[in-house]
């Protein structure tokens, strides 16, 4: 075991982990920061985002706006002083990664452009064309390289974190090239790791985010909140789940079934024209928006596809010119993946699993419970996203939290004074030992990938779009007996180097625990809310259920869930409206003012 | 669906003395890249099949790869233009860490020492509100900040196969990306990247980079532009200060 010591490290190089490491390197040079990811950092998933990212930026628009939006879109789950924070500080960060060089899209005048987005009063979403995530990831990859303080570890998968003394003490992972495993202490921890999409088997995730930083911290402890809630992107390619972003409906596009029928205004988001036109139609939420998809599905009015049930993302009308320039990406994708023009034919699109909203419990300080150790982007749950996440507010919000989650840690390393290093070493060396036992396991007529295609199965029967008792009760069981069978998955690879046979079998590991704490977490909450829909509990109980589910470890049984009231500062909870009937509501409050 | 034989380099330093292919039969769908076909082998025939991957929809920039000896991408090499026998095998150019998977320190390297990052012309604070560039502005630089780091243009490039002294077209496109930015004053900083004989000196521009870009990059484009901006510096000495733009 070689040992690496380092102020603060921080577990992660998308979007927040590499906010985090520059807010570290730019408050105090003289902390040493370990980065450590599993991949290279422009690898990591944020890449991958398109639409934009949210922060209040036009005169007509307002902090009070971002906020109802945020705050409604979520089912009033959101931790309200959260919400305050990161809308305050939005267009701050936002503006921060625009000076270091950011291509966001511009007006004619040379400001940032803005474009809107689903559940959006007025439009805020920043954009880069429809590669917002991959501008933002390279821009702030880029920058991290001037500064000295932050070392990074490509490449190195972490397994473990360590607590001594009720404080975060360090990481434990595995060198990918060598096959070394490395301790790394430190003072303090961030972990970055994204979400766990994986553990479903149609998603936008890329093909590393599985839940490893997640179940790293619910190993140590740490509660995972709100896991049950689950955001399906309502477009979706067909066969390999590539997103096609929210902006595809911000720039004009429509949602049509196999009758060419804008069915949206069949579930509450009507009526359909004007066209376009903001918090309506095929710019409400996206929790209803997939489960309108599914109700067209049981009635029939889906459009049968090689690769499943779909339904059309029209966009023709936009024309050749504005699709080139606002939604390059999106007609590259649709054509080669799917053979499908946007600029000459509906492209056949379905839910598919997308981001979420739950993972490891932190304060607004994005502090966990446990001393040194901070948690900010997909990975945590702070709570701004509630039940279901608006669109474009999760780039902003690797941003701001990520710089907070690095700012604490930094803070806390600062201030940790001298700690003893004998148990960490100890902890490490259990760990090493952990990963070796693998190498020596039995064949026991498992493998990893037989498991995996059993998990993301069940995953997908059980708590999908629409969950109820008797499918989630089937799926713990089956969750279960995966569990179970994780021991007898043999090591086929024995090879030190770059071993993926290896790391495979420990996200696996992973997935499995995190799958638990949304199963368990999903079947206690017996009302519908947001992206948790429950077919037996199809009404919102705000009585029993304004509260965060905080799924707890124990040991290899099933996790404890118990419950954290949410912070509501200005808004009062109340019945979620778009379109037509969200219209007529502002009249009404805008009536009551002028009387 | 349809069957194909995958013929990929395997190479473990653990155990093997030279790379050596093996073939894989793959009940193939007809929609299918070869990534699919890849990970079919790893999840049914051979779990020790080692390579990289993540996005699946080419923005990640993980899975370069060569397929029948050209650059690709994986994720968005289809099977459909390809026949029933598809040889596999890992970025040329590059030393092979383990079967598919190259090292890539030296571009990681390349990078910082090209100073590619905004070096701002002016400092301005969050208040002040975001720089003015115009579209125009942004035209000059935006199709050269399109690069996903995949490296499929150093495995083509004939003159990074001579010797890895030279910069490449990735690196060489990111410094002009940031040299034209019109937020950006490191121009003289980075002149090294562009002036010194292992810079864009040594491009013989055959343009292979640009064939192979999955994003369009163009960076025999940015090597020749800047070929032109280090000639006028150079000349532009001898007269006057460096020029800034």
């Amino acid at each position: 075991m070689q040992t690496v010591s380092a102020d603060v490290a921080v577990v992660g190089a998308g979007g927040a982990g590499l906010r985090a490491a520059i807010a570290i390197a730019q408050s105090d040079p003289k902390l040493s920061v370990a980065l450590i990811s599993k991949v290279y950092p422009m690898r990591s998933h944020t890449v991958a985002a398109e639409g934009g990212a949210a922060g209040v930026v036009r005169a007509e628009d307002s902090l009070a706006h971002h906020f109802d939006d945020t705050v409604s879109g979520g089912d009033w789950l959101c931790d309200q002083d959260a919400v305050q924070l990161f809308i305050e500080d939005a267009p701050r960060q936002l503006t921060q990664i625009e000076h270091w060089g950011c291509p966001w899209s511009r007006t004619e005048e040379g400001r940032v452009n803005t474009r809107p987005f689903g559940g959006m009063k007025i439009e805020r979403t920043w954009f880069a064309a429809d590669k917002s995530g991959f501008h933002i990831l390279h821009t702030l990859f880029q920058t991290s390289q001037q500064f000295d303080s932050i070392r990074r570890f490509d490449e190195f998968f972490s397994t473990d974190l360590i607590v001594e003394d009720g404080r975060c003490r360090g990481v434990v992972a595995i060198e990918m090239r060598s096959g070394e495993v490395f301790l790394f202490k430190a003072k303090a921890v961030v972990m970055a790791t994204g979400g766990g999409g994986r553990i479903f088997p149609f998603t936008t995730n890329g093909a590393i985010k599985t839940g490893d930083g997640m179940a790293m911290a619910y190993r140590a402890g740490v509660p995972l909140k709100d896991m049950e809630f689950v955001q399906y992107h309502p477009t979706g390619l067909p066969g390999t789940g590539i997103l096609l972003t929210e902006g595809c409906r911000g720039e004009g596009g429509i949602m049509v079934n196999k009758d060419g029928y804008r069915y949206l205004q069949d579930y509450d988001l009507g009526p359909p024209d004007p066209w376009p036109r903001k918090k309506a139609m095929e710019l409400g939420p996206r929790d209803r928006l997939s489960q309108a998809f599914w109700h067209e599905m049981k009635k029939g009015r889906t459009i049968d596809t090689p690769f499943g049930e779909s339904v059309y993302l029209d966009m023709r009308h936009l024309g050749e010119k504005k699709i080139n320039e606002r939604l390059p990406f999106v007609r590259d994708l649709a054509t080669s993946y799917v053979g499908a023009d946007p600029v000459k034919v509906p492209v056949p699109v379905r839910p598919v699993v997308h981001y979420m909203m739950g993972g490891i419990h932190t304060d607004i300080d994005a502090k966990t419970p446990i001393d040194g150790l901070y948690a900010a982007g997909e990975c945590a749950c702070v709570s701004i996203n509630g039940a279901n996440r608006l669109g474009s507010n999760s780039l902003t919000e690797l941003l701001v939290f990520g710089r907070r989650a690095g700012l604490g840690a930094a803070e806390a390393a600062r201030t940790a004074g001298d700690l003893a290093d004998a148990g960490v070493e100890a902890q490490g060396r259990e760990a090493e030992a952990r990963i070796a036992a693998i190498a020596g396991r039995a064949d026991g007529g498992e493998t990893m990938a037989g498991l995996r295609d059993r998990m993301t199965k069940t995953m997908e029967d059980g708590a999908g779009i629409y969950r109820d008792q008797a499918l989630l009760a089937d799926t713990i069981n089956e969750l279960a007996d995966v569990k179970s069978r994780l021991g007898r998955v043999p090591l086929r690879d024995t090879s030190k180097v770059f071993n993926t046979d290896l790391t495979s079998i420990l996200e696996l590991e992973a997935m499995v625990e995190i799958s638990e704490t949304v199963a368990h977490s999903a079947i206690q909450r017996t009302e519908s809310r947001g992206s948790h829909q429950r077919l037996d509990h199809p009404k919102r109980d705000d009585d029993a259920f304004l509260k965060h589910s905080m799924a707890h470890r124990q040991g290899d049984g099933a996790p404890r869930i118990d419950y954290l009231d949410v912070v509501i500062t200005t808004s009062q909870p109340a019945e979620r409206v778009y379109g037509g009937a969200a219209e007529a509501k502002d009249a009404k409050a805008n009536d009551g003012k002028a009387a | 669906m349809r069957d194909v034989t995958l013929e990929i380099l395997r190479y473990d330093p653990d155990r093997d003395d030279a790379p050596h292919f093996e073939s894989y039969q793959v009940p193939a769908q007809e929609e299918w890249v070869i990534l699919d076909a890849i990970n079919y082998v790893k999840d049914h025939i051979d779990p020790s099949l080692t390579y990289r991957w993540s996005c699946h929809m080419a923005v990640c920039g993980s899975c370069g790869m060569m397929v029948n000896e050209e650059p690709k991408l994986s994720c968005k090499a289809f099977l459909r233009d390809y026949g029933d026998r598809i040889r596999v095998e890992p970025m040329a150019n590059f030393p092979i860490e383990k079967d598919l998977v190259v090292v890539m320190d030296d571009f990681i390297e390349k990078m910082k020492e090209s100073k590619t990052w905004l070096i701002p012309k002016e400092d301005r604070s969050i208040e002040e509100g975001e720089y003015r560039q115009t579209p125009l502005e942004l035209d000059a630089f935006r199709q050269y900040s399109m690069c996903i780091n995949c490296l499929l243009c150093y495995s083509a490039c004939p003159q990074y196969a001579l010797g890895t002294e030279f910069v490449g077209p990735a690196a060489l496109a990111l410094t002009y990306r940031y040299n034209n930015d019109s937020r950006d004053g490191g121009q003289e900083q980075r002149a090294d990247v562009f002036a010194k004989s292992d810079g864009v000196w040594h491009c013989s521009f055959v343009g292979a980079c640009s064939e192979v870009c999955p994003k369009h990059v163009d960076p025999a484009a940015a090597i020749q532009l800047g070929k032109m901006d280090s000639a006028v510096d150079y000349f532009t000495s001898f007269v006057t200060k460096p020029r800034s733009r």
